[in-house]
């Protein structure tokens, strides 16, 4: 059977500020119809413009140089703009990972949908309007039969997204590719937007390109993986073959990620109660409380992880500990002393012991500021250090987060994404601090880069015995990492003990929701879950527990 | 939203006439002998403080100012007693249809040449484009008069270096009069504005949308016409309201130029004359016109976006 | 060094940009040495063409237009950026005051400029001075209010931006007081914009002056300045004789050169936000 799609030695150049700089490099490409290949990668790998040039488009500032992109018999790669014109939407239709920014803000949902048959001259608008009602209820969106007529920014996200989908399907085209389309969501969301796609290329038998940095989403939905690198092809297999048995190093590091590290022994040693936070109640605008009674108690040496997702309250608490929001309600403890509600009358001491790591190196270090400076103002601010004592202690903190004594002298923006993670962790070290506040520090990091920062933080903790207060969505991180996890939904705790306890059933249901939810490394992990979940065996479904659009959230940066 | 962003302005209006009105009392020294002079008899002070209301208290002056202001009775002229309406009505009349003139001329061409670059961005046009708009935004408006001036009246005896326009002309007379101040006019504010559409044009095709409309393989008209336009409207009409309040400003060094009769002129002539009431009450209808389109601006830009016109 | 390849890198209009500035400037420091003949000296008979002993021809008192145009040069410069800097201090003060402070500071601040800037500029402009008189003084403080609103406006936007940034709240959890969060966190940062800005604001200030002066309400004579000398001259073009086109040109010239400079600056500056 010959390739629908067959792509050869194809080679992109991105140009910025006159400097040319080749991201792909010599990709070979095939796909048969109805197969869902996986394109998986971290960022810089090339996968989302790989993915575009599959249509023989490509973005502002990048070229295809050469290479071959045969479409059904059709060379795409050079082809004239109309002719591409007539394949886009109706055989090769695209999936962007942000559906809010996606849809044009000023039409209606259906108006969108049925563009593209109508352009193409595929149907009539009353077939069109019919279709999309169809795929709506297909694709399980609430009310299909109206919430066409909405606007793109009345719709929550996660069905923005699935509507993204069924706008895809418009036309029935050959080929789907899907441009990361869950990363910005919640877990839970996520499921939903999967279920849509598996049912999409299961049902129609349509072939699709899924690119995703997740291996273990790609798991669920691709027949066959290719893992990218720096634009090159590290290894190519059949989905359950490289899952059971990965050929490379890098792919073995990508699949090792989500992996339980050893649990530590946390005896029935009581140690001292560092932060103690008693019935907290916190509200932005005095009306609606984001956090309500939370009670929370983190002892010295342990690693407390705070897990929710969007809108859960989890980054309000970590403002009300540091006094950044004034609590309405409820007092909190430091080390047995009473912490004042508000950060300006609370003392150096206090301050200094209570340290934060926040989620976006880029704008957590001044990039006008030296890392002498950044490093060094802390040391001179809480100790007093004159020069030589400064230079002395900041080598010392530099060789502590394993960098090298020259980045002294560097900006922050000579840095990578996970080297200024480092120096963010540095600057919280350099204050001797009993808790740090970890709020989301590897979100915003690739993968291998935010398992090197957790690696960090784990044996830095073991060495100094400091706490954390760990906040993130990510429930691998939390397994990887965690003593103790802090389950949050909708500004309050609805479960907390020690991470075994709240990784072995019986669970709470919202627990069990977020648990399941989790893409594990088993390509059969989502149909097992969605059978469970529609025969009713498992305890829970989402739109019961959870009122509908609540989980929605802002999109997050992409990991 | 919109009624709020009325009442503002109004709010915004009352303070200006207010201050207006309030900067001018704070004058140091008595008006009338500023105005007639330290010689001057006592019975004339005496007649023109009366004649200006001074011998009531401010904040009395103050309403009876406004209320005759709103009523069209501005007062009377210091320099020669004429009421300042008469003074003023047609001369506003010539400023507005000098300005209006202006801005048929400039929107559309603005427009169209912002799209244009826009779409055909960093190529050769589109260079030469900004670069003519960047000189003509350096260049003050009487440097281009002149020039103009020297070319098509003085070279080429084309069009009148005076605009002198009076109620006897027809409208082609009108306009044939008024050629170069338009003209003059219509350069400054073709280059501001042509350079902000290009910018918000700019702005909305690098949205993703707009990637997605083109993917879903529909034609560039389209794409530009349904995906685009209704959303860079919003800041379009922004932009052009905005340089409308600029073009009514714009227009008092224009009329000095050319001579004519407007508003502007007046306005220029009584500063230096210290005519104080026909200054209060130009320099008031100035603003007025000014806050009006600025609000206008702001309110077609809450109704042209879809995000504001259709609520959750 | 690194200032050195920062220009080494320029493009052309950059560099046309600051050739066009300098020769400025020169000609405003060195006035009373390069002007071949004293300021409001007459030399000789009214709108003599150009010759060698006056290369522009003369004035319309008879005066050497070139010895003009390079006092001009001086007066309106330095005016020009004398009102610049006070409308920098005032309203990049009160900006960043607004921004870090907040709450009301930030109210009343605002609320004023919102005011202040609802009326367009020349009319105030033309209101307070048919008041007060024309006076340099009054030139310098009104157009300095005035134009400190736009400045006060980008400080304060600028600042909020930076403000929300993660290592200024690490600055405020480490306890830092308001001076160190302005001078240290967020002015470093807020430089690139309030440079460009300040070119912008100098442009306009420049054309603010000249246009007053072409009123008759700027900088009075006998001092040379340049729009003062465009309208003196005005009368002049209608007998096919181009005077007033020098000064006139002068002034877009300076501007020009300021904008191609600014220009540069703001493509650079957006360049690096993304590095």
């Amino acid at each position: 059977m010959p390739h629908l799609l067959k792509i050869e030695h194809l080679f992109i150049e991105a140009e910025s500020d006159q400097k040319t700089k080749q991201i792909v490099k010599g990709i070979h490409l095939t796909l048969h119809r109805g197969e869902v290949l996986g394109l998986i990668g971290e960022s810089g790998a090339g996968k989302s413009t790989i993915g575009l040039a599959a249509m023989g488009f490509s973005r502002q500032g990048c070229r295809i140089v050469s290479g071959s992109i045969v479409f059904d018999g059709q060379e795409l790669f050079g082809a004239p703009r109309e002719a591409l014109r007539k394949i886009w939407g109706a055989r090769i239709a695209y999936v962007a990972q942000s559906a809010a920014a996606s849809f044009n803000p000023a039409h209606r949902l259906i108006k969108q949908y049925m563009e593209a048959p109508l352009q193409h001259g595929l149907m009539s608008s009353e077939e069109a309007k019919e279709n999309a009602v169809d795929m709506y209820r297909r694709l399980l969106l609430p009310d299909p039969e109206k919430i066409g007529y909405r606007y793109p920014h009345q719709v929550s996200g996660g069905q923005l997204q699935r509507a993204m989908v069924a706008m895809a399907m418009s036309c029935q085209p050959d080929i789907i590719v899907f441009d990361e389309p869950t990363t910005a969501l919640d877990v839970t969301t996520q499921v939903e937007v999967l279920a849509a796609i598996k049912y999409i290329t299961t049902q129609f038998r349509t072939a699709a390109i899924y690119i995703s940095h997740d291996l273990a989403v790609v798991a669920q939905l691709a027949d066959r993986i290719m893992v990218l690198r720096y634009g090159e092809l590290v290894e190519e297999n059949d989905a359950r073959t490289m899952l059971a048995n990965p050929r490379k190093e890098y792919t073995r590091k990508l699949l090792s990620v989500r992996m339980l590290r050893k649990t530590k022994n946390l005896s029935d040693q009581k140690d001292d109660v560092i932060l103690d936070i008693q019935g907290v109640t916190a509200s932005y605008t005095g009306q609606n409380n984001v956090l309500e009674n939370i009670n929370l108690t983190i002892r010295k040496g342990r690693n407390v992880a705070l897990v929710g997702e969007s809108g859960s309250g989890k980054s309000t608490l970590a403002r009300v500990i540091t006094g950044l929001l004034p609590p309405v309600q409820g007092r909190i403890f430091f080390k047995g002393k009473e912490l004042s509600p508000n950060l300006k009358s609370r003392n150096r001491e206090e301050l200094q012991k209570l340290q934060m790591i926040y989620q976006m190196p880029d704008t957590a270090l001044n990039p006008r500021h030296r890392i002498r400076k950044i490093l060094g103002r802390p040391l001179e601010f809480y100790f007093g250090m004159n020069r030589k004592q400064r230079e002395e202690r900041i080598r010392e903190l530099l060789t502590q987060i394993e960098l090298p004594e020259s980045f002294i002298d560097r900006f922050p923006t000579e840095l990578s994404g996970g080297e200024k993670q480092r120096i963010c962790i540095a600057r919280a070290l350099a204050a001797e601090p009993e808790l740090i506040i970890c709020d989301e520090v590897t979100s915003a990091l690739d993968q291998l880069v935010a398992e090197g920062i957790l690696h960090l933080l784990q044996g830095l903790q073991d060495q100094l015995k400091v706490s954390y207060l760990f906040i993130t969505h990510d429930l691998a991180t939390v397994k990887a990492i965690a003593d103790e996890i802090v389950v949050m939904f909708q500004g309050q705790i609805v479960e907390q003990g020690t991470k075994k306890e709240i990784l072995t059933p019986p669970h709470h249901e919202y627990t069990e929701l977020l648990l399941s939810s989790v893409p594990e490394m088993d390509p059969d992990w989502l149909d097992n879950l969605l059978k469970a979940r529609k025969s009713g065996r498992a305890k829970i479904k989402p739109h019961e527990i959870i009122p509908r659009g609540s989980l929605e959230n802002l999109p997050r940066p992409a990991g | 939203m919109v009624l709020k962003r009325i009442g503002l302005g109004l709010m915004t209006l009352l303070i200006i006439s207010m201050l207006i009105f309030v900067g001018i009392e704070a004058l140091p020294g008595d008006l009338a002998e500023a105005v007639l002079g330290q010689n001057a008899l006592p019975e004339t002070v005496a007649s023109f403080r009366k004649e200006l209301k001074l011998d009531l208290p401010p904040h009395a002056r103050y309403f009876a100012w406004l209320g005759d202001f709103i009523q069209g009775d501005f007062g009377k002229s210091l320099a020669n007693g004429r009421p300042i309406a008469e003074l003023i009505g047609w001369r506003f009349a010539n400023s507005l249809f000098l300005a209006g003139a202006a801005a048929a001329i400039a929107v559309p061409v603005a427009i169209i040449l912002g799209i244009l670059a826009a779409v055909y961005r960093n190529t050769l046009f589109d260079r030469v484009i900004s670069m003519i708009t960047l000189s003509a935004i350096s260049f003050p408006e009487f440097f281009i008069a002149y020039i103009l001036i020297a070319l098509f009246s003085v070279q080429f005896t084309l069009f009148p270096s005076i605009a002198n326009i009076n109620v006897q002309m027809n409208l082609g007379e009108k306009l044939y009069a008024i050629v170069l101040p338009c003209f003059t006019l219509s350069m400054v504010v073709i280059a501001h504005m042509m350079r902000q559409t290009r910018a918000a044009i700019i702005n909305i095709m690098a949205s993703p949308f707009i990637e997605m409309a083109r993917l879903k393989g529909l034609k560039r008209l389209r794409v530009t016409v349904l995906h685009a336009f209704p959303n860079a409207l919003s800041p379009v009409i922004n932009v052009v309201a905005l340089n409308l309040a600029y073009l009514v400003v714009g227009v008092v060094i224009v009329e000095v130029v050319f001579v004519y009769p407007g508003l502007g002129q007046l306005l220029v002539d009584s500063v230096s004359k210290r005519d104080i009431p026909v200054v209060q009450a130009s320099g008031l209808i100035f603003a007025a016109t000014y806050i009006g389109l600025n609000l206008l601006a702001d309110v077609l830009s809450i109704l042209s976006n879809p995000r504001l016109r259709n609520p959750r | 060094m690194a200032a050195f390849r920062f220009l080494r890198e320029s493009p052309l209009s950059a560099r046309i940009g600051m050739a066009i500035v300098l020769i400025n400037i020169a000609a405003a420091i060195l006035a009373p040495v390069i002007a071949p003949h004293g300021e409001s000296q007459v030399v000789g008979d009214v709108w003599l063409p150009m010759s060698r002993d006056f290369p522009l021809g003369t004035d319309q008192l008879g005066r050497d237009l070139l010895t003009r145009l390079i006092y001009g040069a001086r007066n309106t410069i330095a005016l020009a950026f004398l009102i610049t800097a006070l409308s920098f201090l005032m309203g990049s003060i009160c900006g960043f005051l607004a921004a870090t402070i907040g709450k009301w500071t930030d109210q009343v601040l605002s609320r004023l400029v919102d005011i202040l800037m609802a009326f367009p500029t020349l009319i105030f402009a033309l209101m307070v001075l048919s008041v007060v008189g024309t006076s340099i003084t009054a030139l310098v403080v009104v157009i300095a209010l005035l134009d400190s609103t736009r400045v006060f406006r980008l400080s304060r936007a600028v600042a909020m931006d930076i403000g929300v940034l993660e290592f200024v709240e690490a600055a405020r959890l480490r306890g830092e007081g308001t001076w160190w969060v302005m001078t240290q966190e967020i002015l470093p940062n807020a430089l690139p914009p309030l440079v460009a800005e300040f070119g912008l604001r100098f442009c306009f200030v420049f054309l603010f002056i000249a246009a007053l002066s072409f009123l008759g309400l700027g900088i009075q004579p006998p001092a040379a300045d340049w729009g003062g000398m465009v309208r003196e001259n005005a009368g002049a073009i209608t007998f096919g004789i181009f005077t007033p086109l020098w000064p006139a040109g002068a002034i877009a010239f300076l501007t020009v050169g300021v904008n191609l400079i600014v220009d540069w600056f703001l493509h650079v500056a957006s360049g690096l936000k993304e590095g």
